[in-house]
């Protein structure tokens, strides 16, 4: 079972859409009975593969491997490291939570609705466990398609242009990614698509050639983290988007980006990357101070939401550029924070979107008379989103901030004002929404939560605090293959780790001669 | 032995779950049954634990619990979740659990009216066991936790009538500026965990007290610290420069001070607990344990005391003018937490503690009995609209004098004694000067004044409230009242634990302490010192005359001849708007800070994202629109053009062919 698990894992929901292919159209509870029950067994099965997974192991496990297109040297190549295994087991579980989120969120043309969730999932899986290029980027851009349908059928007025900025934004870097793909791949022989043979022949590219083909990659990535500049699409797409569309979106598709960047960018050009830290950290930082500032101003609740990943997406990039434990490691477990938070916070709007049919702030005010225990989930969900300790959101960035700090403190300093951001653009859209009288009459008698809305909401909670509370269960899995990473980068970098090479505090006597002896470094 | 403390701290959390979850179905009884309850069991096992601690030799009071769980393992950065309990934990311990339990004990009465009681409860249980995590943790981080886990209920019980816009307002402004604060904490724990490569108290005090011995090659192994930002010793400047940011955030000091008196927005033992007793003195708390870094940062040291003694004499004056009587007491607390800050900027870090201590008595009783007045008030809070309280109630008067003794530094009340080790310290300690005595001194005086004034002006002359209200004036119930009893006995023996030599006493308080600043001592600057006590009695006699004219200007102006009160403010009404609309510092942040980054938002989205970058994508795609849409009439669909460019591609093809 263990070789083929990966490969039952991505193409379950496959399954899943034959079966509501033979199911009538107009039979709405079988259709979401298989979506749930095939999504909930992919989560199952992602679970399973966190408990036979090798903690001690840094590469690949569960590895499947057959040759798909051999006249190319294309092959099936499946695995997952500690790296990929979070982003898989979030988006299987945000991949059921959508499908439960949607139960009477969605009445018109289901069937295609679930499918394109289904076909979603598969691609999204797919991206992550693939260990050949080429199976990478078609399922990088097969996941496109539903997402495309998603927003631009089940959207809201604006839908089209949505869609098609999104697309358009995607494809441009999708397409500068090929071209790099396919330049590698020659220039190496052409012979494999295998990630970790083209990672070995990359890493002795020229740095100018480097350069190149990070840049290429890059663009693709960044342009799906959204790096600022490259943002804009996301706030159309999100305010249009369906509300398991956003979740989905917002966490798992950013995801890729920040995961592209782990997995190609970084290991494959690390002469290059070395270059471009700068740069890299720069954009992320203006991203986290922008994304929050135009957050606070927002007058739609989705695209103060979106706004405010665009902050915490730069966290994430600024963890990454800070190359030790700390930043990489923060980094990886804020992408599992992004999507737990976001996806709960899009859940929490939908909600509300269903009963009153309009997401403006300035509609609402005094809503936790009305709807006190929807008001306290989201509360608890921005508290975790601005990073109260205890909570998930703390851990990410206190390890993002504290890693970056001992490589360039600068940035650090700038990215944690994005703390005190934060809980102004929430606290202030806290206020506004759930506080003061009640005003108007539409909100006055507004239904709470049923049980199934809170049985959705409660599995965030508890990732909320358990990560918060104890994210040992998700650091320790993750360390070996990010300790791998490090090792195989730092090799090539002159990147000054601090924890070893710092300068050592030379002793100040008022009474005696400064002396130049440096003593060992205290550990 | 000790190793239970941790149930100290989760106590109160275990009645907050119990309490959130289920608060609703249960019957109000059963809620006070288990918020009071479970805050009375952390008091109890503190007072085991006291006694426990007295047990042993003074060296050896130190009891640490490394590591329950591992929290946070990253690298070589590993938090652990784990407690200590040392003299200065078991007094921040008692009075937080002490306190904490006594101001729940009268919200069971004051609260009795509101819907929301479970609510109140349950966010009450959350903050002290915050609070608890606050003072019991070992390591910095952990610390944090309860810091900001404070901050979060103080947010929450501000804004608990939230239906009041003003009370969401202050919830959220109280949070906001305290981020600010906890953005210069997090700051201060990265510096200190690449410097010292842990965040643990007693790993990073013990390299830092065994790096200034290797720095002066006075013993010990050397210990060498990691210089990351090439600051030398000016490292230990930032760390604690950073960390004194959040002080200022949580114990509202200057600049930071502004959220503290819209707080009083929340219910009045709230005001009590959470912003008079225990969560405004966490900063106080943190500088005192930090106290060995403090003193490797002598310029830090400098700039607490600065800061200390500016909030400490300018909230004074903004207390003089204000009528609401919660007010008057929150600008009182801005300006006692100043005189902890004096005195832990000349290094006097024990008397800090005591101040801390004795004021948690007495303000937390000043709180409740203002509570008491205006429950008797039907919430009235404006002293100019109250009077001749004191036979109508009692019980609230008498203590509320009491308190008011202590805080004015009447000789044997507990306020006294501490104030006094400030005002003495703050002018012989090395670290100080005489222009803080000066300025300390004169807040004293200040402070006597606005109290007698409030006294004055609640309980003396005739009431001035409406007809309906002033039938409707009664003593709170016993649940209430019991309460201010115990605070008053506290309120006048409190200080009695430290008394100083000068006054026959053993100044037992700073003995107890005193491991905890054993290190710092060594550290500090040891200059010469007066002997005898001639000095500190000349002081100690300076203070309390100035005290007492102080009483007598109140008296003449609030009870005897209130005209010239009134004369006085229409003579002076520019310094009294001023002094009344408190220099004007909330308006300046409003529209210095606010107003502009609001203003740059809105540019930021509506200019650079609206017509900047997506001015740029889609002037692209018009770009290659346009340039299709130019392409797209070559197809015609003519047969005869595209013959003629057939043609033209020819002749052009074979001209090319036969000339070259």
């Amino acid at each position: 079972m263990d070789s083929s698990i990966l490969t039952i894992l991505t193409f379950l929901p496959i399954l899943g859409v034959i079966l509501i292919w033979l199911t009538g159209k107009e039979n709405h509870s079988m259709i979401k009975i298989i979506a749930w029950a095939v999504t909930f067994i992919d989560f199952v099965l992602s679970l399973y593969i966190y408990f036979n997974f090798d903690a001690a192991e840094s590469g690949f496990q569960f590895v499947y491997n057959v040759p798909w297109i051999s006249h190319f040297g294309i092959q099936y190549a499946v695995g997952i490291d500690g790296i990929s295994l979070w982003l898989v087991i979030l988006t299987t579980f945000l991949g059921w939570l959508a499908v439960w989120s949607s139960w009477t969120a969605v009445k018109d043309r289901l069937k295609g609705y679930m499918v394109s969730l289904l076909i979603l999932q598969t691609g999204m899986l797919g991206v992550f466990v693939s260990m050949d290029l080429f199976l990478f980027y078609v399922f990088w851009e097969v996941m496109l398609i539903p997402m495309y349908f998603l927003i631009g059928i089940w959207g809201g007025p604006r839908k089209i242009y949505a869609t098609i900025k999104f697309v358009l934004f995607t494809m441009l870097g999708s397409l500068l990614m090929l071209v790099a793909i396919l330049f590698i791949y020659f220039k190496s022989g052409g012979t494999t698509f295998s990630i970790l043979e083209l990672t070995r022949f990359c890493v002795t590219l020229p740095v100018s050639t480097q350069m190149w083909l990070f840049a290429a990659f890059g663009l693709a990535f960044a342009i799906k983290v959204p790096m600022f500049p490259f943002h804009t699409w996301l706030p159309d797409a999100h305010v249009q988007a369906p509300t398991a569309g956003s979740v989905i979106l917002a966490g798992v598709l950013l995801k890729m980006g920040t995961y592209g960047f782990l997995r190609f960018c970084i290991p494959m050009f690390p002469q290059a990357f070395e270059q471009f830290i700068p740069a890299i950290s720069v954009l992320a930082v203006i991203g986290i101070i922008y994304g929050a500032l135009v957050a606070m101003v927002q007058k739609d609740v989705k695209s103060l939401v979106a706004f405010s990943s665009v902050s915490h997406m730069g966290f994430i990039m600024l963890g990454l550029t800070a190359l030790n434990m700390q930043g990489m490691q923060g980094s990886i477990l804020q992408m599992l924070n992004h999507g737990i938070s976001t996806g709960a916070l899009f859940m929490i709007v939908g909600m509300i979107y269903e009963r009153r049919h309009t997401r403006m702030i300035a509609e609402f005010g005094g809503v936790f008379k009305s709807m006190p225990i929807w008001s306290t989930f989201f509360i608890i969900v921005a508290l975790s989103s601005i990073g109260l300790p205890f909570t998930n959101g703390f851990v990410g960035e206190f390890l993002i901030l504290t890693g970056t700090f001992g490589v360039a403190p600068v940035y650090a300093i700038l990215g944690a004002t994005g703390v005190i951001l934060a809980a102004c653009y929430m606290l202030w859209m806290i206020k506004r929404v759930l506080f003061g009288e009640l005003t108007k009459d539409e909100n006055k008698n507004l239904t709470d939560l049923k049980l199934f809305e809170k049985l959705v909401l409660v599995p965030f909670i508890i990732m909320i605090f358990w990560i918060g509370i104890y994210p040992s269960t998700f650091l320790n899995p993750m360390k070996t293959s990010v300790e791998k990473l490090i090792g195989d980068v730092t090799k090539y970098v002159k990147h000054t780790d601090i924890e070893n090479e710092a300068e050592a505090f030379i002793p100040y006597n008022p009474h005696e001669p400064q002396t130049e002896e440096h003593a060992d470094v205290r550990h | 032995m000790l190793d239970y403390i941790w149930l100290i701290v989760v106590m109160p959390l275990l009645g907050f779950l119990i309490n959130g979850l289920f608060g609703k179905k249960f019957p109000r009884a059963m809620v006070s049954l288990i918020a009071c309850g479970t805050v009375l069991v952390s008091f109890i096992m503190s007072v085991i634990a006291l006694f426990e601690l007295l047990q042993l030799d003074p060296h050896h009071r130190y009891h640490e619990i490394y590591s329950l769980f591992k929290w946070i393992p990253s690298g070589a950065l590993n938090v652990e979740i784990g407690f200590l309990f040392d003299p200065l934990s078991a007094v921040m311990a008692l009075v937080v659990s002490g306190v904490g339990f006594l101001i729940h004990v009268y919200s069971i009465g004051y609260m009795s009216h509101d819907k929301d009681y479970s609510r109140f409860f349950t966010y009450m249980n959350l903050f002290t066991g915050s609070m608890l995590l606050l003072v019991l943790a070992n390591n910095f981080l952990l610390l944090f936790v309860g810091w900001e886990g404070v901050g979060l209920c103080s947010y929450l019980l501000i804004g608990f009538w939230y239906t009041r816009q003003s009370a969401a307002n202050a919830g959220m402004k109280a949070f906001i500026v305290n981020r600010i604060g906890d953005f210069g904490f997090l700051l201060g724990m990265m510096l200190i965990f690449w410097t010292f490569g842990s965040l643990n108290f007693h790993e990073v005090f013990n390299s830092a007290f065994g790096f200034f011995h290797s720095m002066h090659g006075t013993g010990g192994e050397e210990v060498v610290l990691k210089d990351v930002l090439g600051l030398g010793m000016g490292t230990f400047t930032l760390i604690t420069i950073f960390l004194f940011i959040g002080a200022t955030g949580k114990s509202a000091q200057i600049p930071l001070y502004v959220w503290l008196p819209d707080a009083m927005e929340g219910p009045t033992p709230v005001s009590a607990l959470i912003h008079a007793a225990t969560m405004v003195t966490a900063g106080v708390y943190m500088v005192a344990r930090c106290n060995v870094l403090y003193l490797l940062a002598p310029d830090t040291l400098m700039l607490v005391a600065i800061i200390g003694a500016a909030t400490a004499f300018f909230a004074a004056t903004m207390g003089v003018a204000q009528n609401d009587i919660k007010r008057v007491l929150a600008y009182s607390t801005v300006s006692q937490l100043g005189y902890m800050f004096l005195a832990c900027g000349v290094a006097a870090f024990g008397a800090g503690i005591f101040h801390l201590m004795t004021h948690a008595f007495f303000k937390a009783l000043l709180f409740l009995a203002a509570g008491s007045v205006i429950h008797g008030m039907s919430e009235i809070q404006d002293m100019r609209r109250m009077g001749g309280l004191k036979s109508k109630m009692p019980a609230t008067f008498i203590t509320m004098l009491l308190a008011t003794l202590a805080i004015s530094g009447i000789p044997l009340f507990s306020g006294f004694f501490s104030k006094d080790e400030i005002l003495w310290k703050s002018f012989s300690s090395d670290y100080g000067g005489i222009v803080f005595w000066i300025i300390g001194l004169v807040t004293a005086g200040i402070t006597a004044f606005y109290m007698f004034r409030l006294i004055y002006l609640t309980f003396y002359g005739k009431n001035r409230a409406p007809e309906d209200v002033q039938h409707n004036i009664h003593e709170s119930p016993k649940s209430m009242t019991v309460p201010l009893m115990i605070l008053a006995f506290l309120a006048v023996v409190g200080g009695w634990v430290g008394i100083p030599p000068a006054l026959g006493g053993g100044a037992w308080f700073e003995h107890f302490l005193h491991p905890v600043f054993a290190q710092g001592e060594e550290i500090m600057a040891h200059g010469h010192h007066p002997e005898g006590f001639t000095m500190e009695y000349i002081l100690m006699a300076a203070s309390v005359v100035l005290v007492l004219i102080s009483i007598f200007v109140a008296y003449t102006l609030y009870r005897k001849k209130p005209e010239i009160a009134a004369n006085l403010r229409e003579k002076f009404s520019g310094l009294h708007k001023v002094v009344y609309n408190k220099y004007f510092v909330d308006e300046f942040y409003q529209g210095a800070v606010v107003k502009p980054l609001v203003g740059l938002s809105f540019f930021l989205w509506k200019v650079f994202d609206v017509v900047v970058i997506d001015g740029l994508a889609n002037g692209l795609a018009y770009m290659i629109k346009s340039f299709s849409s130019g392409g797209r009439k070559i197809q015609t669909g003519f047969l005869r053009n595209y013959l003629l460019i057939f043609v033209l591609g020819v002749v052009v093809f074979l001209a090319y062919v036969v000339l070259r």
